[in-house]
């Protein structure tokens, strides 16, 4: 067994135990996070999908799917990191011979394997109160979606990695991560798919990482057309990008860090 | 490996603070234009550590003694001077480094807190390369001499202090390193669990030669486990050597109790030395080293002796004692 895949089995294998020890919080977690669900409210009651093109089951799925994708994209590096930095427990995970964002990697994934029963309840109850809303993708279809759901996951992590190394400047990035919440609501196509956007304002958002982050999933779990070389290969572009800055950004920090509170 | 496994030359760090009167006019002030304000907390020291060798590490809050931790374990960059541990440049924290160090902070844990040590254990052993089986001979030693058992299979937030204490003192042996940094790792525990602790490093350095640098602000930790010392004050190093050594520098007293049989004023005892204390039978001076053996021989001719104890005048007392000195002299100076 290699080093490495020992290292992600027990470093998953403890956080998954973790998550598990705070189920509760985490079934609160995945509540929160039904905002393409109420969206589906809103567009639902106006004509502005038919406007755009969008007939009403495209749109539920569309939403549903958003709604999925969004519930395994969610990523709270900095605030978790920002926390260890004050409170001293950075330090002893800076002092072993792995970096500590492979901890928060796995923390991250132990964490959304822990909000799949949750998200089924949540699912099957939608599927109660409105039958016919739920669908079962191709097989095609959900394993390019579950991909383009990872891949999306980690270039959202990627770039909170950006934020998060900001700590080392600031001791409030935090402030920072709920800026970039703005362009990401509105980008990503959480409240509006981007099929509704004017042209000019979709080809801006296409420019961002934002679109790939939630509407190429959402789409490709929906059975919607999709270019899933252009999405992949955008998402890979980004993390090509964002990976050596990130490095850069680390290494840079970790010089000015000063080990407060430890 | 030969020669020092700890080598510090002209060690310097320098914090930059920002610095803000109190209100809302030093707040915007503050926002304005922000003043900042150099402070050397570490001044230039120098010294070696060889392998296998317990050091104690004391001075006053704010002497600079974590911050000197810091630096010999990589966490921070110093800002002069040079520094070789286990063969490696600390702040360039290459995985052969950390692999030889530890780091035990007395009032920060490692370990997860809603999950039992054993968990945590695993971890590490996976991180540092550590076959399952060797990790599982490690933890049953350690545990052993840690005097922990079902301990570690319970969450850490349902231990107690001195039981989470030794657990992280496992976890932070698990990978055998050749270095130990040891920050107050007694903090808190009651006398019996700080006693446990003491005689288990002391019994590990035994067993695998481990380096030892370890600060306590309780002298019990020092005296029992640290040949030697170095002392720091106002990140400057003041003294290294043995305890005994120190005790020398700083007292060129020794302490002489005396238990009399019969009641005398306090100008009875002018002519022995300093008095220190006079309680009724009880008596209490300081007399210089070289006249200790006269001026006692004349105290048992003079009085009716009931007891009598020569000793040394507690560390604490007389190392709290410099500190206040220089640190009244420098606002002197000031």
């Amino acid at each position: 067994m290699s080093w490495a895949w020992r290292v992600a089995r027990a470093l998953l294998g403890s956080q998954y135990a973790l998550m598990l020890e705070y189920r509760a919080e985490i079934a609160l977690w995945a509540l929160s996070g039904v905002l393409p669900l109420i969206m589906l409210g809103v567009w639902s009651g106006s004509g502005a999908a038919a406007a755009a093109g969008l007939s009403p089951q495209q749109l539920s799925r569309y939403f549903l799917a958003a709604f999925v994708v969004r519930q395994f994209t969610v990523v709270w590096l900095i605030q978790v990191f920002e926390d260890d930095a004050l409170q001293g427990r950075l330090s002893p995970l800076l002092l072993q011979p792995l970096s500590p964002l492979w901890r928060y990697l796995a923390a991250h994934f132990s964490e959304q394997a822990s909000r799949i029963p949750f998200v089924a309840v949540m699912l099957l109850a939608v599927g109660l109160a409105a039958p016919g809303l739920l669908w079962l993708p191709s097989a095609g279809d959900l394993v390019l979606g579950i991909l383009a759901i990872v891949a999306a996951f980690l270039l959202r992590f990627l770039l909170q990695v950006l934020v998060t190394t900001l700590c080392f400047w600031s001791e409030r990035a935090a402030a920072l991560d709920r800026l970039l919440m703005i362009p990401y609501l509105f980008l990503s196509g959480i409240v509006a798919p981007l099929d509704t956007f004017p042209p000019a304002v979709r080809r801006l958002a296409l420019a961002t990482p934002f679109p790939w982050m939630v509407d190429f999933p959402a789409r490709l779990l929906a059975g919607e057309p999709v270019n899933v070389a252009l999405g992949f290969g955008a998402i890979a572009a980004w993390c090509l990008l964002l990976l050596p800055i990130g490095h850069w950004l680390w290494r840079a920090g970790l010089r000015r860090y000063s080990a407060m509170g430890a | 490996m030969a020669g020092p496994i700890i080598r510090a030359r002209g060690l310097s760090k320098t914090y930059r603070i920002s610095e803000k009167q109190p209100g809302l006019a030093g707040t915007i002030k503050h926002l304005l234009r922000r003043r900042h304000r150099d402070v050397l907390a570490v001044d230039g020291i120098s010294f070696t550590i060889e392998p296998g060798e317990i050091v104690g590490f004391l001075g006053p809050n704010g002497a600079g003694k974590t911050t000197t931790l810091k630096m010999l374990t990589g966490l921070i960059h110093p800002s002069g001077g040079e520094l070789e541990v286990a063969g490696h440049q600390p702040f360039r924290r290459q995985a052969r480094f950390l692999r030889q160090i530890t780091l035990v902070m007395g009032n920060r844990q490692q370990l997860i807190w809603d999950l039992p040590a054993l968990d945590s254990l695993r971890v590490n052993a996976a991180v540092y390369g550590i076959p399952e089986a060797e990790a599982q001979r490690r933890i049953g030693e350690l545990a052993e001499m840690l005097e922990l058992g079902q301990e570690l299979r319970r969450p850490m937030r349902k231990l107690s202090l001195g039981q989470r204490m030794k657990a992280e003192l496992l976890a932070a042996l698990l990978h055998e390193p050749a270095v130990l940094f040891l920050d107050e790792p007694t903090l808190g525990l009651d006398v019996n669990a700080q006693a446990r602790v003491r005689d288990f490093l002391a019994d590990y350095n035994r067993r695998t030669g481990a380096t030892v640098l370890l600060t306590s602000h309780y002298m019990g930790d020092i005296t029992a486990l640290c040949p030697r010392v170095l002392l720091i004050h106002q990140g400057q190093l003041f003294h290294d050597g043995s305890l005994a050594d120190l005790t020398q520098r700083l007292a060129p007293c020794r302490q002489v109790r005396l238990e009399l049989a019969d009641l005398h004023p306090p100008e009875a005892f002018a002519a022995f030395g300093q008095l220190e204390a006079h309680q009724g039978h009880l008596v209490r001076l300081l007399v210089p080293r070289a006249q200790l053996a006269q001026q006692v021989a004349a105290l048992l001719e003079r009085f009716a002796v009931v007891d009598l104890e020569v000793s040394d005048p507690p560390v604490e007392e007389l190392i709290g004692g410099l500190f206040r000195q220089r640190d009244s002299s420098a606002e002197a100076a000031q």
